[in-house]
């Protein structure tokens, strides 16, 4: 099953996402199994023998027809229904965010991540914003994030959240997830954004209640004691 | 029916100069012959595969083992990996596929196949293939311009594309972008006159549901061209023009949206691979019939699913762009959109394989490449939906799995369905047989790397691995994957050397070759009832086309094929026949 090869999943949504990515995959074996088996078949047991003729088949009648137009009808079932299945975690995952406990802005620029908490007060802009160049969260809470890029296109991806959403200049775009495990994860950035976006890593921590409350707290202690920059 | 005859018998006013014995530079470089354009196509495209080829064992090489020197170029800067995978696309999409599947075989089989004497426009003709040569030459001059050549990706996408800094190289783009506005000139002259051949100097009786499959993929594919390439000539001239003259076309500070560019762009990107895809069916469902020795099946059922999946080609582009930032409420109907392909493609397959069924199969070289194409193309085409879920490719968006896809869609049609059209014409492009052993070890070593070099990308791009990575190890996620690259690696190189019988059989056959009979093969288009190869002219009289291209292996004949200028009086005894009745319904 593909959704094994994947890392595992710490995200509220991501089974939802590896569920529709196993779907498709049973329903295209399925498919994918009977042609290349029908494929094979017909060379091994078509090739041609001494005194055996081809047939002259045209498949232009319709019971003819019929062998190829059925299974196209029930391909479409397939699709349909996947459709549906996509269509609804999609809603899930891209469609209206549900409240969120936090919000951060996220600012890409060749070739680091750059992260904006807002100020004690809950608002951005008031002078008080903490950045901070990895991403904390706390376990268990919606995190609200809104994508902002500086130069070219970048692109947020944490694979084991199962969440990739592209950061475009000139767009605030917004994103959310609700990480279900505590843990360091990698962030990738996964739209080519010149030389060095290989090098173009960042770090989600998500962390437990409490740590993530002292972190922060910390930070903006931190950040108000002049001389050490406010960076973890 | 009386208006199209006349408008038939317009002949190319070129043909006036038959008389005269054309000098060298006429016959062979500025020829409007089009079997000698088509040759030239063939020329540009497989040479340009040279270079296409040798940036996919550059890449190769630095994904397995990255920062070591690779042998035959040395250390590749990550800036160089970009050009190399921006070059790698564009050459195999543009200079590669386009030019052998379209200009090679769509030149040289259009007017023997409708049986005319030459392209509707041979001056035009002409130009269209210089025009590729000029624009191959500048996107190869891009390697060696002070900043290397362009290194935004295939896509091109803005702003990395439009402002020089952001790349680190400012004649790279640009160079890039007038090759590309070329080439679609280039290609759109060409698809003119395909579709004006194939509508206006067909043959008496070669009615448009007597026309060759190939003929229809291939006008098929040039409308679609010409349908979907303006938007993106026009978003080129603008990049252009952001680069060199500061207009803020995709610039947010100026006003401008870098999403446009995407939206152009996909606006003929995903048209452009039906306009590859559907002359390689083409090309397969010409040799599907001849070495079953049985009718195409579900002929019109094909036709109707090629135009309906090219319309549909039209109205997909946004599935690249699910997770781009465009409003999310666009992706469920794109996604809808882009799953129903799967229904003609489907038709399509099916139809090919059905055409086996009951058939008396041998396997020459160009059928095995068919074969194995079809059995490839079934993994491109399942993985399609993948990525057409809009809900899977939040996850799988350009990771390896896209990579994997495209090649296993591309690779097919453009290699195998290429290899297998190279095969069968050879006789009647160069008059000689090429060699059937060194064309079997090609199959093999063809199809077995190629499937080993795409399979373990597969694994790569489930894990999660970004494509357009240089150094694919910097994340913890990525390290484990190491041996998959490797395989893919040695596969690669594997699979290129597994090129050379072919073009030892390409040079040594035109000279060593046994001599080919006018139609070696047994088929029944037109192409194969004049000498091979075809003297100047093609038919010394326009062939009366008398009966459908697939009439093989018909009851009571005595050969089990018929040309398409066999008169139906000569087959008709098999009509009595009471057992044919069925058929006859149809």
């Amino acid at each position: 099953m593909p959704a094994n090869w994947f890392p595992p999943n710490v995200s509220s949504y991501g089974g939802q996402i590896d569920w529709v990515i196993n779907l498709i995959f049973y329903f295209s074996a399925f498919w994918f199994v009977l042609f290349q088996g029908a494929l094979l078949y017909f060379v091994v047991r078509y090739r041609r023998k001494p005194g055996v003729n081809a047939q002259f088949i045209r498949g232009e009648s319709a019971r003819q027809i019929s062998w190829i137009l059925v299974p196209a009808l029930l391909i479409l079932v397939c699709d349909l229904g996947i459709d549906a299945a996509g269509a609804r975690a999609w809603e899930i995952v891209k469609g209206a965010i549900p409240r969120a406990a936090v919000t951060v802005h996220v600012t890409g620029s060749q070739f680091v991540w750059q992260f904006t908490y807002p100020g004690p007060d809950g608002r951005f802009g008031a002078g008080q914003d903490l950045k901070s160049d990895s991403l904390h969260v706390p376990v268990g809470k919606v995190v609200r994030l809104e994508l902002q890029s500086e130069d070219v296109i970048h692109d947020f991806f944490v694979p084991q959240l199962r969440l990739k959403q592209d950061l475009v200049p000139g767009r605030k775009i917004p994103a959310w997830f609700e990480a279900t495990k505590v843990g360091t994860y990698e962030i990738a950035c996964s739209q080519l954004c010149g030389p060095s976006h290989f090098n173009m890593r960042g770090e989600l921590v998500v962390q437990s209640e409490a740590d993530y409350s002292a972190w922060l707290k910390e930070q903006r202690a931190a950040a108000a004691t002049p001389g050490k920059p406010g960076n973890s | 029916m009386e208006a199209r005859l006349t408008v038939a018998r317009v002949e190319p006013a070129e043909h006036a100069e038959q008389g005269t014995q054309p000098g060298f530079l006429r016959k062979y470089v500025f020829s409007t012959d089009h079997k000698t354009i088509a040759k030239q196509y063939l020329a540009v495209g497989l040479l340009m595969s040279l270079v296409g080829g040798f940036t996919a064992y550059l890449i190769r090489a630095e994904l397995a083992w990255p920062g070591r020197p690779v042998a035959g170029w040395g250390f590749i800067a990550p800036g160089a990996y970009m050009a190399l995978v921006t070059m790698h696309g564009t050459i195999m999409v543009f200079f590669v596929a386009m030019p052998i599947l379209l200009g090679a075989f769509g030149n040289f089989l259009i007017p023997l196949m409708v049986g005319a004497k030459d392209m509707a426009f041979p001056r035009l003709n002409m130009i269209s293939v210089w025009i590729l040569v000029v624009a191959s030459v500048i996107l190869i001059a891009s390697f060696f311009v002070p900043g290397g050549a362009a290194s935004a990706g295939w896509t091109g996408y803005p702003p990395l594309s439009a402002v020089p800094s952001y790349t680190g190289g400012y004649w790279g783009i640009n160079l890039w972008l007038v090759a590309l506005a070329l080439e679609f000139a280039s290609f759109l002259i060409g698809g003119i006159n395909f579709l004006t051949t194939a509508i206006n100097l067909r043959a008496p009786g070669m009615t448009l549901w007597r026309m060759p499959l190939f003929v229809w993929l291939e006008i098929t594919a040039s409308a679609i061209f010409l349908l979907s390439v303006g938007p993106l000539v026009a978003g080129s001239v603008m990049l252009l023009a952001d680069r060199l003259v500061g207009t803020g076309f995709y610039n947010p500070a100026r006003g401008g949206d870098p999403l446009l560019w995407q939206h152009l762009f996909w606006f003929f990107g995903h048209p452009e691979v039906y306009v590859i895809a559907l002359p390689g069916f083409g090309i397969m469902q010409e040799i599907l019939p001849v070495f079953s020795r049985k009718p195409m099946f579900g002929y019109r059922t094909i036709v109707y699913s090629t135009i309906i999946a090219g319309f549909l080609s039209l109205v997909v582009w946004a599935h690249h762009m699910f997770v781009s930032g465009m409003d999310p409420r666009l992706a469920t109907p794109f996604s809808i959109m882009t799953i129903l392909i799967s229904i003609p493609f489907a038709i399509m397959v099916l139809a090919m394989i059905a055409t086996l069924w009951r058939g008396s199969i041998t396997f020459e070289t160009p059928m095995l490449f068919v074969l194995g194409a079809l059995s490839s193309f079934l993994i491109g085409g399942v993985t399609g939906i993948f990525l057409g879920s809009e809900t899977a490719d939040i996850y799988l968006h350009d990771s390896y799995f896209v990579v994997a896809h495209f090649h296993y869609t591309l690779f097919p049609i453009v290699f195998m369905g290429g290899f297998a059209g190279i095969y069968y014409w050879y006789p009647k492009m160069f008059g000689r047989m090429p060699s059937e052993i060194l064309g079997r070890i090609h199959f093999a070593l063809t199809f077995v790397f190629f499937n080993l070099v795409f399979i373990p990308l597969f694994l790569v791009g489930f894990a999660g691995g970004p494509r357009r990575i240089y150094y694919p190890f910097g994340y913890d996620f990525l390290k484990p994957l190491q041996p998959l690259h490797v395989i893919a690696t040695y596969a690669a190189v594997l699979l290129l050397i597994g090129q050379l019988p072919f073009i030892v059989n390409f040079f040594v056959s035109m000279v060593r070759g046994s001599k080919a009979a006018e139609n070696p093969w047994h088929a029944n288009t037109l192409e194969w009832t004049v000498a091979s190869p075809p003297p100047h002219g093609n038919f010394e009289r326009i062939p009366a086309v008398m009966r459908g291209p697939y009439d093989y292996s018909m009851p009571g004949m005595v050969d089990d094929w018929a040309a398409q200028t066999t008169s139906v009086q000569a087959t008709a005894d098999w009509a009595i026949s009471e057992l044919h009745t069925e058929t006859m319904k149809e």
